[in-house]
C-alpha cells in the first residue's frame, strides 16, 4: 500500500509591538526575570485587561498578507486551564469569531506552486517561561520548576494552516516563507532559536487517493526550520512502519528530540483537555468596518512572492531570489547595492554564500555584521576596477561581516589592493624582461605558452600584488 | 426539564477537592442552574445575534505605550515561594 502524507501546521508568532497585549508591561526579551510584570499580566485581582490596538493593527497585516478575511466582528474569550505557566488560571485568545479566516499562502517546492489554505489567524497571549529543574531539565522528570512572567501577556498572534501539506518538504518550504511574509511585514523578529516564532505540525498518513483523514499526532519541539523537516520525515517513517505492519496510530502529541532525532510521546490525553472557553466578559468586541481594514490593506509592503518574481524577471537564480525576498535586511542590502550601481547576480552571490557561511561560523545575524548596501556596492567597484582579485575580495569580506569598516580600509590595511595601473607594472615587466631574454626570444617566435611563465615572475616580483589582467595586456603589447 | 450533570468531573477540572456530602449539594445546585439555562435556551431566538458582552460597546484599545511595572521584590513577597527571582512551583507533570 503507498500512503499520502498529510500534515497541518499550526505558527505562534510574537508580536514586535512596544507593550503587551494587554497591559503597558514592555515586551523585551532578555529583561531581567519577573521585572515585566504588573497586576494585569499577573492576574491579580480587580486587575483589568485593555487591547494593545496596534497588536490588532499587526494581526490584521498578518491576516490580510495571508489573503484572509477580516471578521467585521470578533471576540476574545477565555481558555481555562491549570498550568503554573498563566498565573490567571486562563489565557485570553479567540476562539470561535478570530479575526481573520480562510486565507491562503502559495508555496514554492522546487518550482511546483502549491496553495496552502490558512484557516484562521487569531489573536492571544503568550504564557510564562517555566524552566524545569532537576534531572536534565526533562519536563517529565522535573523535581520542581522556576517561572518567569516577563512572557505572560506578550502579544501572541496563532497561525493555523489546513491540512494541505504533503511532504515534510513542502512543510518546510510553507514555514520559511511564512517566516518571510511575517519578517517582510515587520510586525515580529521571527526568531526559531528565541521562540519567537514557533510551530507544531498534525502529521497523519492515508492510502493513496482516499480522501478521509487517518488518525492525526501532533508534533511538538521543533526550533528550526531543518528540525521541523527531519522530525516530520521520522514521524511519516513511523507512522508508515505501523500501517505497514497492520497496527493502529494512537492520536497522541509527540515530542522531538533533536540529538535523538526521535519523537516520542508526552502524556495520553486520558482525560482530553477541557479548556471550557467563553467570552472573555472583561473585553469588548473587536469590530473592523471596510475603511479600517482597506486602510491597512493599502498600507501592506511588498511581499516575498511579489518580491521573489522581480527579482526573478531581473535575472536573479532562485536560491538568491529566495534569500532577498525573504529576509528584509538581506532585501534592504541587496536593493542598496544594486542601487548604487553593483550587479545583481555578484551581490547575490556573495550574500548566499560568503556572508551566509561568515555568520553561520561566527554566530551572528546580518544586521550584528558589518554587512551594508554601500559596502557592498563599494567591494563590487574595486573587483570591477581590477583593484581586488576575486579571492582578495572573499578576504575582504569577510573583514567587512566582522565589522573592521568599509572595503577601501580593509584592502589597503591588509595589503590586498592589486596593482593594475599601466604605469606602475611597465617598470616592472621591463625588469622581468631583461633578466629572461631566453623567454622574451620564445615570445617573439609565438610561444603562447610562455607568457604564463614571465606573468608569473611578474606576480613574484610584485609580491602577488599585479593584476593579472593587467600583467597580460602589457606582455602581449611587447611580443607583438 | 432535568438536566444530568457529572460533579465529579467538574470538580477535577476546578481542582477542588470535595467530600461526597459537598458533592451532592453542589450536584443539586448545578443542576438547578443548569436546568434554568436550559429553559433560556429553549427561547426562539432564531434572528438574535449572540450576545458575548452586555455592554452596548465595541473597539475599546491602549495605545501601544509602555507602563510602569511593579517591583519585583513586592512582586515575589506574594508568592508561596520563590527560588532567586522565580516563582517556584511544583512539578508539572505526573509521570
Amino acid at each position: 500500500m503507498t500512503w499520502e502524507t498529510v500534515i497541518g501546521i499550526e505558527t505562534h508568532v510574537e508580536l514586535t509591538t512596544a507593550s503587551k497585549m494587554f497591559c503597558g508591561c514592555p515586551v523585551d526579551f532578555g529583561a531581567p526575570p519577573n521585572t515585566n510584570v504588573c497586576p494585569v499580566c499577573l492576574g491579580l485581582p480587580g486587575a483589568l485587561p485593555v487591547v494593545n490596538g496596534r497588536a490588532v493593527e499587526y494581526a490584521m497585516t498578518i491576516g490580510l498578507a495571508l489573503n484572509c478575511s477580516i471578521a467585521p466582528h470578533s471576540v476574545f474569550a477565555r481558555k481555562n486551564y491549570f498550568y503554573p505557566d498563566m498565573p490567571k488560571n486562563y489565557q485570553i485568545s479567540q476562539y470561535d469569531e478570530p479575526l481573520c479566516v480562510a486565507g491562503h499562502l502559495d508555496v514554492d517546492t522546487d518550482g511546483e506552486v502549491a496553495r496552502i489554505g490558512i484557516t484562521r489567524v487569531h489573536m492571544e497571549e503568550d504564557t510564562g517561561k517555566s524552566t524545569h529543574v532537576g534531572d536534565g531539565g526533562r519536563i517529565q522528570a522535573a523535581s520542581h520548576s522556576l517561572l518567569d512572567f516577563n512572557r505572560a501577556g506578550v502579544p501572541l498572534m496563532e497561525i493555523v494552516s489546513e491540512p494541505d501539506l504533503r511532504s515534510p518538504e513542502q512543510a518546510r518550504a510553507f514555514v520559511a516563507e511564512l517566516r518571510g511574509v511575517i519578517l517582510r511585514l515587520g510586525v515580529s523578529d521571527a526568531k526559531l532559536e528565541e521562540g519567537s516564532m514557533r510551530f507544531d505540525a498534525n502529521v497523519s498518513l492515508r492510502p493513496s487517493g482516499s480522501t478521509e483523514f487517518g488518525t492525526k499526532v501532533e508534533v511538538k519541539n521543533m526550533n528550526s526550520l531543518r528540525s521541523l523537516q527531519r522530525a516530520l520525515e521520522h514521524e511519516v517513517e513511523r507512522q508508515q512502519a505501523l500501517l505497514d505492519a497492520g497496527e493502529p496510530v494512537v492520536q497522541e502529541t509527540r515530542h522531538w528530540n533533536e540529538d535523538a532525532g526521535t519523537t516520542s510521546g508526552m502524556r495520553s490525553k486520558e482525560e482530553a483537555f477541557d479548556y471550557r472557553y467563553f467570552p472573555e466578559p472583561d473585553l469588548v468586541p473587536v469590530e473592523v468596518d471596510d475603511a479600517w481594514r482597506e486602510r491597512v490593506a493599502g498600507a501592506l509592503p511588498e511581499l516575498p512572492a511579489q518580491a521573489r518574481a522581480r527579482y526573478a524577471s531581473a535575472g536573479l537564480d532562485p536560491v538568491a531570489a529566495d534569500l532577498v525576498s525573504r529576509d528584509p535586511a538581506a532585501g534592504t542590502i541587496f536593493e542598496e547595492a544594486t542601487a548604487a550601481g553593483a550587479d545583481a547576480q555578484t551581490v547575490a552571490n556573495w550574500l548566499t554564500g560568503e556572508v551566509t557561511a561568515l555568520l553561520r561560523r561566527q554566530d551572528l545575524s546580518l544586521e550584528q555584521s558589518g554587512v551594508t548596501g554601500a559596502g557592498l556596492a563599494e567591494l563590487a567597484e574595486m573587483v570591477d576596477d581590477g583593484r581586488l582579485s576575486a579571492s582578495a575580495a572573499k578576504e575582504v569580506l569577510a573583514g567587512v561581516v566582522a565589522g573592521e569598516g568599509n572595503p577601501e580600509s580593509i584592502a589597503a590595511e591588509r595589503d590586498l589592493i592589486q596593482v593594475s595601473d599601466v604605469s606602475a607594472l611597465e617598470p616592472v615587466v621591463e625588469e622581468v624582461l631583461a633578466a629572461n631574454p631566453d623567454a622574451v626570444a620564445k615570445l617573439h617566435e609565438g610561444d603562447g605558452k610562455v607568457i604564463g611563465f614571465l606573468i608569473g615572475q611578474v606576480m613574484r616580483a610584485t609580491g602577488g600584488k599585479a593584476d593579472p589582467a593587467a600583467v597580460t595586456a602589457i606582455l602581449r603589447g611587447k611580443s607583438a | 426539564m432535568p438536566v444530568e450533570i457529572d460533579i465529579a468531573k467538574v470538580a477535577r477540572l476546578a481542582r477542588l477537592s470535595l467530600t461526597d456530602e459537598q458533592l451532592e449539594r453542589y450536584r443539586v445546585q448545578c443542576e438547578v442552574v443548569l436546568e434554568h439555562a436550559a429553559r433560556v435556551q429553549a427561547l426562539p431566538t432564531e434572528g438574535v445575534a449572540p450576545t458575548s458582552h452586555p455592554l452596548p460597546r465595541t473597539n475599546v484599545f491602549r495605545e501601544d505605550e509602555v507602563a510602569e511595572c511593579l517591583d519585583r521584590e513586592e512582586v515575589l513577597a506574594a508568592a508561596p515561594d520563590r527560588d532567586g527571582d522565580y516563582f517556584l512551583v511544583p512539578r508539572i507533570l505526573d509521570e
